[in-house]
């Protein structure tokens, strides 16, 4: 078993969202700024770690013709899990995040890892397929959120990061950054750089 | 608000792929053909229409705070809402099971044209995202929220019939390399976001 190549891989070469393009559905409006980004990013990482992990200790009991309600309904537990620490614990995020905590269940990375990997490996491999898989998504939500929350805002998790003196000679902060449609566009731009660069390897 | 207002708002301001970016994986991967996205925004408007009012009435009837009181007024103060997310995805894919089975028995020719996308679609986030977001706006009946459920289907259709065409042109296009696939279709799919933006500004 390689911890590493489970850990690492899906960072840049496997990476769920610029290479499979799984997971862009609902998560593309928490990047307006960093934090909910952060904690969701977070978020869906246990949730695809502690699914592959309970999928894979089941995989021999569950029969091939239900296994999309049980995979559903054993995510839908977690995200239920993770929604209530988060209202306990960071409501203000909570409320920010609103129906997008929810539709981590459909989120297509977890279910397309416990299809192509829960269900054929152990635990503690699968277990670190989602923790990697999972860093990966967070990897590119947190590229996205940072650019949008910079450019548009001139903030980095709250903290004016832009010095003032740059308003004072006419910069101003570009508006469109915090609209959902430049989401696209900034992963669009991120997936031109990622493709060229393993092109020119 | 009339039901007509509320059905524009959920094609053209509230739109599903250009507002909330919901169903975008089907959205990217199904739309390389007009006719096949077709088929799937067909069957996306169909599914939500029968699965947000069920869903409306398993809200108010057993899931809202005091919602209970309708068996026995002991259960008034019972908060079930907790239980929303595992219920509501299992109302989806168990009416996606059951509406696949009756379309394959009654109308054959629908379902050779619907077939394939129906399994898809109990993991679309436009389905549970409909269902939530219906939660949390408070619709005052069951047809308001099958309005809301018609207008949200048919705006996801408009928009993966409105890339897939794009898509289809683009084939003779001249395109960066690392652009190519995916990528430009990301950047399309933002402009197109842009121009729908246009439609906030207008009061129903």
């Amino acid at each position: 078993m390689n911890v590493k190549k489970l850990l690492i891989e899906p960072l840049r070469k496997t990476n769920p969202v610029t290479v499979l393009v799984l997971g862009i559905c609902s998560c593309l409006a928490v990047t307006a700024q960093l934090k909910p980004a952060l904690v969701m990013g977070a978020s869906v990482t246990v949730v695809t770690a502690f699914s592959n992990l309970i999928i894979s200790l089941l995989r021999k009991g569950i029969p091939s013709r239900i296994r999309i309600i049980v995979q559903l309904v054993v995510v839908a537990t977690l995200v239920i899990l993770i929604d209530q620490f988060l209202k306990a614990f960071a409501y203000d995020v909570s409320k920010q995040l609103s129906v997008y905590v929810g539709l981590i269940i459909t989120n297509c990375i977890i279910m397309g890892r416990l299809e192509a990997f829960a269900l054929s490996h152990g635990p503690i491999e699968s277990f670190l397929d989602g923790v990697g898989n999972g860093l990966g998504y967070s990897l590119i939500l947190v590229i996205v959120a940072f650019f949008r929350e910079l450019l548009g805002s001139g903030t980095l998790l709250g903290y004016q990061v832009i010095p003032p003196s740059f308003y004072e000679a006419g910069y101003q902060n570009n508006g469109l950054m915090i609209l959902p449609p430049m989401a696209l566009i900034v992963i669009g731009v991120v997936l031109w750089i990622n493709n060229s660069k393993t092109e020119s390897k | 608000m009339s039901l007509f207002h509320l059905f524009l708002k959920s094609v053209f301001v509230d739109n599903m792929i250009f507002a909330y970016f919901l169903g975008m994986c089907s959205y990217l991967a199904v739309s390389k053909t007009v006719k096949t996205s077709a088929g799937l925004g067909l069957a996306v408007t169909f599914v939500l229409v029968v699965t947000v009012p069920v869903n409306y009435l398993i809200n108010k009837y057993l899931l809202a705070p005091g919602a209970l009181a309708w068996i026995s007024p002991r259960l008034a103060t019972l908060d079930l809402s907790f239980l929303t997310y595992i219920l509501f995805i299992a109302i989806i894919a168990a009416i996606v099971q059951i509406l696949e089975m009756v379309i394959e028995t009654f109308t054959p020719s629908l379902y050779s044209a619907l077939g394939i996308f129906l399994p898809l679609i109990a993991v679309n986030c436009a389905i549970l995202g409909c269902s939530l977001f219906m939660q949390e706006r408070g619709f005052a009946n069951v047809g308001e929220a099958a309005v809301f459920g018609l207008g949200s289907g048919l705006g996801w259709l408009l928009a993966i019939v409105a890339i897939a065409a794009i898509r289809e042109k683009l084939r003779y296009s001249k395109i960066p390399k690392g652009l190519q696939g995916i990528g430009i279709s990301f950047i399309i799919t933002g402009l197109m976001g842009i121009a729908f933006m246009a439609f906030m500004g207008i009061k129903l």
